[in-house]
């Protein structure tokens, strides 16, 4: 994997040491005590050259300096008031923060250019005035500049440009933001052809895939890859709380005490964490023990904006020695001393763990200190595989996916909106966009369709038509309120329903804290305890779109949790950990308990291989169990499990449940199952998945999705709730009727491919199915073993989802209610918990 | 395919896990809101939905008519989205309503989308009285009642599964929406609670059966 890397970076690395700096450059390099670093000068040599440029460098080396050099330049040079320079990062806050770094250069060298930052929080008048007199460097998200691409005097507004800065690039790649940022730089190569693009990113996966992304024809044409000097190893440890490591759980509660003692040791600690659910936790726990109340404080994505803003301003002036964060602090701002980072709980990823390592690097030849925390057995095992991956540079990623269709709707009706467009001429142009590489004219036209009418079997729309073609052949919009619902619905980012929290709140009074899920609001009642923004609340009710809430409050607190909290294991890092299992020599730095766990599996059981599968089975409380180490991440188990669950309803063996954790699938049944083998064929990956995939909730949300962003719906905007709630319809109804009746839509299109997460982990399955055909090493055993107790305690703690689950699940519970009612106290679904 | 029985003065009523109620001894389908041509409402104002509701919920109600082969068929109101959707049905969608029409007495209970539509505020029969909304009761009275779409939300061990629902106590039944476009209002709503003040059960609705709870289970799920 590490030669795979070094050869195409070998292959592609350029070095244009000719290139230097001007004298004026030169001069506040030199007063500053910098030299200019050759990735900065092979920037601007590309530039110089008319080629656009990738740079991939580690945090700290001066990447977005390289990536305003260019421009600085040009515009030291020729001040002329025009827009000559745009900025994207997928951060409004790392905009801002770019438009204060950039402060100093220009007034030490006394430079005529203006900078301005253009966001979803910039007010309406300063927008309506950038409009018409732009900035020479405009910092903006890809939102805001699809905003402006589809304004009717885009062609106008764009028509100087000359550089075009992409920051944070391998996190917008391949995801639907970095799609509408793709067909936006098409658009605006189309407006004006000789602007240059300048990629700025952290290491990634698949260089050449990223330089394809970043260039005019998609496939890499005229844009140089630019590496950046390596910076110094990262220096990682364990951390392992005093005292007995928990079976299951992934808070890592316990080892608050251990943390503190590691944040008194160094000026200033992020403390990364997974979930939000989880920063609440972690945050409480830290300031329990913070006896000599050393300043910590809690960082997330669903805090209100100027709550976090206090948080980053006392962490850039030093004021603090501790954040608990979640990925809201993964990406940019650079500007605080941090010297220490402690991941809490499974890294999940190589990628995504120095990713946060990187944020503890703000000097190039100092090496990062980071410690990982496990917060349960499994966990120790994938902390190991980590460091391991980090220090083998053992990156995960996906490789590039085609563009989504919804988002090409979005930009068909965009473009409709900026002005009338010949199909001809988009299509040619969506195509220089790396994503929409290979879109086929027919899915393309399909899409073109669906703008105009709905693009359904049965056409009854006509009179609704949002564009309609003259006779050149010339798409228009209809009329102006579909442009004005259509600027309110722009953007790729579909959230759940939320809705404030705001605290103390009188007539007026009161501070918004952030914002919580609409459906966790619906479980609490008034005078519940939940511990949200580092505080433990009491619900008042709702006002309007408003929680209100008090301080205070007793009894065990709620959490509110996030959908789509939890992120699967990456390949990778399952492929360490089931090489690690099966390499005692590797288990020596793990603490005595975990050893000693395995110690036991071994003699009990078997380890289980790195090319085999092991499959334990055992009675347990009236029951048989079948758990299955597989190793290829939560979707895939649960897949997995859906399909096992129906193969042994075939064989009789009457199943009645299982559960899904990273690393196993454990399944239980009223008799004993008999041939594993069987039951584990590959063939089983046939009708059966079909029809599960398209009832899962993965589906349903997907299609959501889709359908916001594909503009079917409107999006939800807070406030609007209550009128729109009128003419609203419930997405999950409208993909049952869909898939009956137009199955070919080509909105279900775009969700089947949307799924592509729940097909990589078919994959995974495939592959693991297809390993095991003949090396299924089946325990049966008289009792549970020692490493299947984690997948048993998971029992009862995690969400099915789907149909037939959701009925088994009802029935359980409607038994239950009955019962009670009966006078019995017994829990039948909870029998299975171990002691 | 199971129905639940209940009884209520004396009468058995047999609620469909379709969302429908039946009535063997008038031979008597009750169902409610089934809001067609909600799609083509949408579709006017600029949210080109999916124009198939109409043909999934006549499908539904197709099921139901060959199941029970009612003499009459009850809408408890809000059966066009608004007044003008009779006039949008898609030609098939009218012909193949009017064929229900020929087959079975309809008799349509004007709902506040529909109002405009003429057709009759209640209906009467015995000790069964029919209506879009819940009111206030005669002694003796039993009311069947849709506008509120009512769904419940369970607690189970693998969290909380809302459904759409059926509400009931001695006096009153309270239908889920038959539309298949139409979303819903939890029982645990102040309109809807307003109603049961002496608790009642809850019937959610699913492909084979309908499950029954106590209303107060559903009030509150953790």
């Amino acid at each position: 994997m590490i030669a795979k890397i070094t050869r195409v970076i070998r292959l592609q690395i350029v070095n244009k040491s000719k290139t230097s700096l001007p004298a004026q450059f030169g001069d506040w390099f030199a007063a500053r005590g910098w030299q200019v670093r050759p990735h900065q000068l092979a920037v601007l040599g590309a530039v110089a050259a008319g080629e656009n440029a990738l740079l991939i460098a580690p945090t700290g080396g001066g990447k977005t300096l390289a990536g305003f050099l260019p421009s600085l330049i040009a515009l030291a040079d020729d001040p002329r008031p025009r827009l000559h320079t745009i900025y994207i990062s997928p951060l409004k806050a790392l905009a801002t923060d770019i438009a204060r770094n950039l402060e100093a250069p220009i007034a030490e060298m006394a430079l005529p250019i203006r900078v301005e930052t253009r966001t979803g929080d910039t007010p309406a008048n300063r927008r309506t005035r950038q409009r018409s007199d732009p900035p020479h460097i405009l910092l903006t998200t890809p939102e805001s500049l699809a905003l402006l691409l589809y304004q009717p005097e885009a062609a106008d507004y764009f028509a100087d440009l000359a550089v075009i800065v992409i920051d944070e690039i391998h996190a917008l790649a391949g995801t639907k933001r970095g799609d509408q940022l793709a067909l936006g730089l098409a658009r605006l190569h189309a407006l004006a052809p000789a602007a240059l693009r300048i990629g700025l990113s952290a290491t990634v996966a698949h260089p050449g895939a990223m330089r394809d992304w970043l260039s005019p024809d998609g496939v890499g044409g005229a844009t140089q890859l630019v590496l950046g000097e390596a910076g110094a190893p990262p220096e990682i440890g364990l951390l392992i709380a005093p005292g007995r490591m928990p079976w299951s759980g992934h808070m890592g509660l316990m080892a608050a005490e251990a943390i503190l003692q590691q944040i008194r040791g160094a000026r200033m600690t992020i403390v990364f964490v997974n979930t939000r659910a989880q920063a609440e936790l972690m945050f409480e726990a830290l300031w329990r023990h913070n006896d000599e109340t050393l300043p910590i404080a809690l960082h997330h994505g669903s805090l209100d904006v100027n709550q976090r803003r206090k948080v980053e301003a006392a962490m850039a002036a030093g004021r603090l020695r501790a954040v608990v964060a979640t990925s809201s602090l993964d990406l940019g701002i650079d500007w605080a001393a941090v010297d220490q980072v402690i991941q809490v709980a499974a890294p999940k990823g190589v990628s995504r763990l120095m990713q946060r390592l990187g944020r503890a690097n703000h000097r190039l030849d100092e090496a990062s200190r980071a410690l990982l925390v496990p917060a349960n057995r499994f966990e120790v095992l994938e902390c190991a595989a980590a460091i391991e991956g980090v220090a083998a540079l053992d990156l995960d990623g996906d490789p590039p996916r085609p563009g989504a269709l919804d988002v090409l709707a979005q930009h068909v009706l965009g473009c409709a909106c900026a002005a009338p467009f010949h199909p001809d001429q988009l299509y040619a142009e969506v195509c220089r966009a790396a994503p929409y590489a290979l879109l086929a004219r027919r899915d393309f036209d399909d899409v073109v369709r669906y703008v105009e009418d709905g693009g359904y079997a049965l056409a009854v729309y006509e009179r609704y038509r949002k564009l309609f073609r003259d006779s050149e052949g010339f798409l228009h919009v209809r009329h102006a309120r579909i442009m004005r619902q259509f600027r309110m619905n722009i953007g790729t980012i579909v959230e759940a329903p939320v809705l404030k929290v705001r605290l103390g709140g009188g007539r007026g009074g009161g501070i918004t804290l952030g914002e919580i899920e609409e459906y966790f609001v619906t479980m609490m009642s008034p005078g519940d305890t939940f511990l949200f923004a580092g505080r433990r609340l009491v619900f008042q009710g709702i006002r309007e779109t408003t929680v209100m809430a008090a301080d205070g409050g007793t009894g065990e607190p709620k959490i509110p949790t996030y959908v789509g909290g939890r992120m699967p294991l990456s390949t990778n890092l399952a492929n360490r950990v089931r090489a690690m299992l099966h390499e005692p020599a590797q288990w020596r730095h793990f603490p005595d308990q975990v050893r000693e766990w395995l110690e036991l599996q071994a003699w009990r059981s078997s380890l289980p291989a790195p090319d085999d599968l092991l499959v334990e089975t055992f009675p347990r409380g009236g029951r048989w169990y079948i758990v299955a180490y597989c190793f290829e991440g939560r979707q895939a188990h649960q897949a997995l499990g859906m399909l096992i669950t129906r193969r042994l309803e075939r064989f009789g063996d009457q199943p009645l449940g299982f559960v899904a954790t990273d690393y196993v699938l454990g399944v239980w049944c009223a008799r004993e199952p008999h041939d594993i083998a069987r039951l584990f064929e590959e063939d089983m990956l046939g009708d059966d998945l079909e029809a599960w995939m398209a009832e899962s909730t993965m589906l349903k949300r997907s299609f959501r999705n889709v359908a916001v962003i594909a503009g079917l719906i409107e999006r939800t905007h807070p406030g609007g709730e209550r009128s729109r709630r009128q003419v609203s319809i419930n997405t999950d109804l409208i993909y049952d009727v869909l898939r009956k009746h137009d199955p070919t839509h080509i909105l279900l299109r775009a969700t089947r491919a949307d799924a592509a997460h729940g097909l990589v982990d078919l994959a995974r399955i495939a592959g693991m199915l297809a390993r095991a055909r003949g090396r299924i090493t089946h325990r049966r055993l008289k009792r549970v073993s020692p490493l299947a107790v984690p997948v048993l305690l998971e029992i009862g703690r995690e969400q099915i989802r789907g149909g037939e689950a959701e009925d088994a699940l009802l029935a359980e519970a409607e038994a239950e209610a009955l019962l009670a009612e009966a006078g019995f106290a017994g829990d039948i679904a909870s029998s299975v918990h171990l002691a | 395919m199971n129905a639940a029985p209940i009884h209520r003065a004396g009468h058995r009523f047999m609620l469909d896990p379709a969302g429908a109620v039946f009535w063997p001894a008038r031979r008597a389908l009750i169902l409610a809101d089934l809001h067609l041509e909600k799609a083509s409402f949408s579709a006017a104002r600029g949210a080109l939905v999916p124009p198939y509701d109409t043909r999934a919920t006549l499908d539904r109600l197709a099921l139901l008519l060959r199941r029970y082969a009612p003499d009459v068929v009850i809408a408890l109101g809000d059966s066009f989205h608004d007044d003008q959707g009779e006039a949008r049905l898609a030609a098939e969608d009218a012909a193949r309503l009017a064929r229900f029409e020929a087959a079975h007495r309809f008799v349509w209970i004007a709902g506040n989308h529909d109002q405009a539509m003429g057709g009759a505020t209640m209906l009467r029969d015995e000790a069964c009285v029919f209506r879009h909304q819940a009111a206030a009761l005669e002694a003796g009275q039993i009311e069947f009642s849709g506008h509120f779409h009512p769904k419940a939300r369970i607690a189970t061990r693998a969290g909380a599964i809302a459904r759409p629902c059926f509400v009931t106590d001695q006096h009153r039944v309270l239908l889920p929406s038959f539309g298949a476009y139409t979303g819903g209002l939890e029982v645990t709503a102040a309109p809807i609670r307003a109603l049961f003040p002496r608790g009642g059960q809850v019937f959610l609705l699913s492909r084979e059966r309908v499950f029954a709870f106590p209303l107060a289970h559903a009030a509150k799920a953790a």
